[in-house]
């Protein structure tokens, strides 16, 4: 039977990238808070700048329990879905913003109402056949104040491009207004950016550097960026890179409010006959918990939300805690962020000191920035590149089909060019459809015994459409800027276990097709509530972290302004 | 091929490193004579010249963890046609890319280890049969001949040699030749010199950064850093590190 602990306010579960956010408003407002980590502390002294580790052998992803719970994966239901090699995610205080890249982006405003927005330019009809896209029930400037109390609590840095609808040189032209400027300048050019930032302007484009959640300035008691080089699922030597282990989770400690409970694995939430969450069952060591709590924040990133939910059946609830809907899992999409080109340039970009996030975006292909009139596709691609070289990745470059890939021969072409290529970054408005979901798999189980999820899955003709288009911009790009060779990637098919999984726990405002509300709490189990990109509805062209974080601390907001009535 | 490219490799045949490598120094990797005992400024090789009428420190051989002799000359012997030594400069051999595989066959890649247990034999196999001598004894020109068709599985009645094999072998060897030194291969950061890569630093300043290929080679391990030493008695409390080194 499982011990029972002293009730407490709220309980977060997972405090990574959202769930460490989630904590400093609530214990804020003097809330009593414990937070359930899967994994264990870190330290700046664990992130050596070591490729083998941190991109041959996915550590940290492997010293915790995500490992053990690797999803698995099928195109559609033709396919029998089979286990991946790892998982996107990993477990530890501050999660995966220890070691992600750290691009904070805002979305675009058009990501929020997407339907209303094509149907007004370009008629209903061209939302895709069997998408299942909505508008988010709230819109860029409701989201504003909240992606500003994350930029500043935990250090973004970038170049504003709107300022209250002032346009500002130097910024996205396409970003939603701003409150303000970002607490930090952006992330330093280098050679190649600048070359690339010419290259751009040349074709009538305007480059600017994306925003990141790493310092370029001391900012609080931490240094800036030092540019090592190692930044790629590598955490920050100097923590300089704002993972919420070194901003959120620190400062809400200090108010003695936050309880951090490591290692502890959650099996089950519960509910009473009313269907409202009473509390945690989680594993520590041998023993098995019970954490009562008058309001949970699930925080554990879209695939393990998706589970515990399912997992967390009861009387109430026989497919799985607020799940009555059978929405759980449904509107699932994984980004399109591959499909690169891969380009050949005939001298050295000196590329071997930077980071993922130090590089040049074109925002003038993404979103509804261009005229789709005549497109056979909505939405579009941000293109970025970067700046980011380590030894291995270089000797497997390309070989651009000129040498085989061994012996002397390739030996010299590696020598000559290892510093001249370079990869895009694509990221690409990817829509939910009919038959794209997660469940939990029929035979696959984890080391409890408790089945992985599985992820059915895989890009439609308006995700290919886009990767096909951005591919045309992104190689124009590269041969203004003087590339000699340049490959494309295949298109993509089935959507893999990605770090940028959405849906799953929609948010909406109908709840026959919404998991969650619009302030992020279950319609059907009103003291939960659920945090992360699971409950985004679209993905953009860019990186999810931030407006998760931004959501995260709106629902947080949420919860200590209607205490009285969520809790009761 | 430019220059500064060739003026580096060659260096990579000079006896004397700019600095050692702690872990270098303390297992004689590829150390030969006391003359480098005494060469570079760190202050381990400054405490080793030092030391008075001490025993003499004998280089250590290391032992494979798991590859057998056969294994292991097979191995290394096909990773020496991937990453050849040539008019470029050493190749895998040098770099002990071997070394590298058999740690990380007996630890993080134990998965692999019942391949390249089958795949190493039936190449030994083959060799015998066909060619009538061991692989690693083989001219260089039947071992490549052999390789090729490897790649287009073209040896007829060994399956198990076949792309998929190669491939594997070719990643491998790659990963212990351009690999941080801690792991066993790199030797003498003979992979990075000969990618023109200035090594793991703790910061890149933009002038650092400009020079590109031709900024001097930082020559550490990341595990020479004191930011990122293992032992908790021996660490340092800074928290930049390396980063004091010349910046």
């Amino acid at each position: 039977m499982a011990t029972n602990l002293p009730k407490t306010d709220v309980v977060v579960i997972g405090l990574g990238a959202v769930g460490g956010v989630a904590v400093l408003p609530l214990v804020n407002a003097g809330l009593n808070v414990i937070g359930l980590e899967a994994g264990g502390w870190f330290s700046n002294r664990d992130f050596a700048p070591d490729e083998v580790r941190n991109n041959l052998r996915d550590w940290p992803q492997q010293v915790a329990k995500a490992k053990n719970e690797i999803p698995t994966v099928r195109a559609n239901i033709n396919f029998e879905a089979v286990q991946g090699g790892g998982h996107p995610m990993m477990n530890g205080v501050g999660g995966t913003s220890l070691h992600y890249w750290a691009q904070s982006w805002r979305l675009n405003p058009w990501d929020f109402k997407t339907v209303s927005a094509t149907s007004a330019r370009y008629g209903a009809h061209r939302i895709p056949e069997n998408s299942t896209v909505e508008d988010w029930p709230i819109s860029y400037e409701d989201l504003e104040p909240y992606y500003d109390r994350v930029e500043y609590a935990i250090g973004v840095s970038g170049n504003a491009g709107n300022i209250n609808g002032s346009k500002q040189a130097n910024g996205n032209p396409f970003e939603g207004p701003r409150a303000r400027a970002y607490p930090m300048p952006g992330l330093r050019s280098s050679g190649y950016t600048d070359m690339m930032s010419d290259a751009a302007r040349g074709l009538g484009w305007t480059p600017f550097q994306g925003p990141a959640a790493i310092n370029t300035e001391v900012y609080g008691d931490r240094p800036g960026c030092f540019y090592h080089g190692y930044c790629d699922r590598g955490g920050c030597h100097v923590n300089a890179k704002s993972s919420t282990a070194v901003t959120t989770i620190p400062e809400a400690l200090k108010s003695g409010l936050l309880k951090v409970v490591t290692h502890a694995r959650v099996l089950k939430i519960l509910n009473d006959a009313d269907g409202r969450v009473t509390g945690v069952e989680y594993l520590l060591g041998n023993q098995v918990m019970f954490q009562p709590a008058d309001a949970v924040m699930l925080a554990s990133h879209t695939y393990e939300n998706v589970r515990l939910l399912m997992l967390s059946t009861s009387q109430q609830f026989p497919n799985g805690l607020a799940n009555n809907s059978g929405q759980v899992g449904q509107h699932y999409l994984s980004h399109h962020q591959g499909a690169p080109v891969i380009a050949l340039f005939p001298k050295n970009l000196n590329n071997w000191y930077g980071l993922p996030a130090q590089g040049v975006a074109i925002d003038e292909w993404a979103d509804d920035n261009f005229d789709h009139s005549d497109l056979d596709f909505i939405g579009g691609g941000n293109l970025w590149t970067y700046t980011d070289r380590k030894p291995i990745a270089a000797a497997k470059m390309s070989t651009f089909d000129k040498v085989p890939n061994w012996g002397s021969k390739w030996k010299a072409f590696v020598r000559e060019n290892a510093d001249r290529t370079n990869v895009s970054y694509i990221q690409k408005t990817t829509l939910p459809y009919r038959g794209n979901y997660l469940d939990l798999d029929p035979q696959v189980k984890d080391k409890l015994g408790f089945p992985v999820i599985r992820i059915t899955a895989e890009y439609k003709d308006n995700e290919l459409r886009i990767a096909q288009f951005t591919q045309d911009r992104m190689e124009e790009w590269y041969r203004a800027a003087g590339a000699t060779e340049i490959i494309r990637a295949g298109l993509g098919n089935a959507m893999g276990a990605s770090t940028h999984a959405y849906g799953g726990t929609r948010m909406g405002n109908d709840p026959t097709t919404n998991v969650t509300n619009a302030f992020g709490f279950a319609h059907e189990s009103p003291n939960l509530g659920i945090l992360g990109s699971s409950v985004m509805g679209t993905s953009g062209a860019r990186n999810p972290t931030l407006t998760a974080q931004a959501l995260a601390w709106r629902t947080a907001e949420h919860l200590v302004e209607n205490w009285d009535t969520i809790t009761r | 091929m430019s220059d500064d490219k060739k003026t580096r490799a060659d260096e990579v045949e000079a006896p004397i490193a700019p600095s050692l490598s702690r872990r270098n120094l303390l297992k004689g990797v590829g150390l030969t004579g006391a003359a480098l005992m005494t060469a570079g400024s760190g202050s381990l090789s400054a405490q080793a010249a030092a030391a008075p009428s001490g025993p003499q420190l004998i280089p250590v051989r290391e032992a494979f963890e798991t590859l057998t002799a056969l294994e292991s000359a097979t191995l290394d012997a096909f990773a020496s046609r991937i990453i050849p030594s040539d008019e470029n400069g050493p190749g895998a051999h040098e770099a002990r890319a071997v070394h590298y595989i058999d740690r990380a066959l007996a630890g993080a890649m134990s998965s692999s280890r019942e391949q390249y247990g089958a795949g190493l034999s039936s190449l030994e196999d083959y060799s015998l049969q066909a060619k009538g001598m061991s692989f690693h004894l083989l001219p260089e020109a039947e071992q490549d001949a052999i390789i090729e068709a490897m790649t287009e599985n073209a040896l007829t009645g060994y399956s198990i040699l076949n792309a998929g094999f190669f491939n594997m072998v070719r990643t491998h060897t790659i990963d212990g030749t351009f690999s941080d030194p801690y792991y066993g291969g790199n030797r003498d950061f003979i992979g990075w010199d000969l990618l023109g890569y200035p090594g793991v630093r703790a910061i890149a300043t933009p002038d650092d950064v400009s020079q590109g290929s031709l900024l001097a080679p930082s020559r550490q391990s990341a595990y020479d850093m004191p930011t990122h030493l293992k032992d908790p008695v021996g660490s340092s409390s800074s928290s930049t590190g390396g980063a004091a080194n010349g910046h």
